[in-house]
């Protein structure tokens, strides 16, 4: 099974390089970007019987850091993905 | 007295001769060196240190898989019995990841590398690691980092603060760290991380300017404690 689980900073934690990102955008002539915010997106093949429990327990020990970073995990079947 | 102080390496780490070094320079004994996938610290250990440098590459999140290795077990059982633990740079970052201190280290607000020596107040005088300083007494420690960036939200800063828990501060502009937090304590006081060198601070250099010793009193504060405990 593929699983997909994305990972962004908290809403009100300043993201430095989203913020530089945006200044080029800017710089570079496109207008109307109100805000860029970048997370990180972690793919994995895990056996089909993983758990939601266990997917969440990797999250919140090591993919994620819960003090500044929220995540949300997606699940695909294997004939879609 | 010969402390017994073991210095941990993981895969990236870069510092960790210069701890070594600085170790055997106030202790009087080559610490022990212990690599990042022993499961077990020597015994009778008196002190130990995580060093700087880019553990795994800072991939995911610096300090995050370093946090994760077999070592750190032990480090974590070892804190929990009091035994001091320093992490410096790199260090200070596994030790945020391992949740032996709050917090998390970012990005600097600048996006830039940062390598400098910069000033830093003494916020905490009551540590073993700062108890040979005075409170508000400006030191000055190079710091050379990417991630120093201390985030944690209000409520944790003012619990830091109401606790005496911020060890140092920087006196001027450095990686946009909140409330200028460059060193943050256990809530016993015997985990301090840091993101400043007090290893590459150990001695006068002959040339005005290079070099420093305010780095060792971090040290020698250290030795001091244990030795009259």
């Amino acid at each position: 099974m593929k699983i997909q689980i994305l990972v962004r900073l908290k809403p009100g934690v300043l993201d430095p390089q989203g913020r530089a990102v945006h200044h080029s955008l800017e710089g570079m002539g496109f207008d109307g970007v109100e805000d860029v915010r970048i997370g990180r997106l972690i793919e994995m093949d895990v056996s089909d019987d993983t758990s939601e429990e266990t997917i969440k327990a990797m999250c919140d020990k090591l993919l994620a850091n819960t003090v500044i970073e929220d995540y949300s995990i997606k699940r695909f079947a294997a004939e879609t993905a | 007295m010969a402390l017994n102080a073991a210095v941990i390496t993981f895969p990236g780490s870069n510092c960790d001769r210069d701890m070594a070094v600085a170790l055997e320079t106030v202790t009087g004994k080559a610490p022990m060196r212990v690599w990042h996938g022993d499961a077990d610290l020597p015994a009778n250990l008196d002190f130990i240190a995580l060093p700087g440098g880019f553990s795994y590459g800072d991939y995911l999140r610096a300090g995050a898989m370093a946090a994760k290795s077999p070592i750190m077990s032990a480090v974590i059982k070892a804190a929990e019995r009091g035994v001091p633990v320093l992490g410096v740079c790199n260090g200070f970052q596994v030790l945020c990841e391992s949740e032996l201190l709050p917090g998390v280290l970012m990005r600097n607000a600048n996006q830039r590398f940062v390598c400098r020596t910069v000033g830093l107040e003494i916020a905490n005088t009551s540590s073993p690691f700062t108890n040979g300083f005075t409170k508000g007494e400006v030191i000055r420690v190079p710091v050379a980092h990417h991630d120093g960036n201390y985030f944690a939200d209000d409520a944790t800063l003012d619990a830091l603060e109401a606790e005496d828990r911020v060890a140092f501060r920087y006196t001027e502009p450095c990686n946009g760290s909140q409330r200028d937090i460059a060193g943050v304590l256990s809530s016993n006081g015997r985990v301090l991380g840091m993101m400043p060198h007090p290893e590459r601070a150990m001695e006068n250099a002959a040339h005005p300017g290079l070099g420093g010793a305010d780095g060792r009193r971090v040290f020698e504060s250290v030795v001091e404690s244990l030795v009259a405990a």
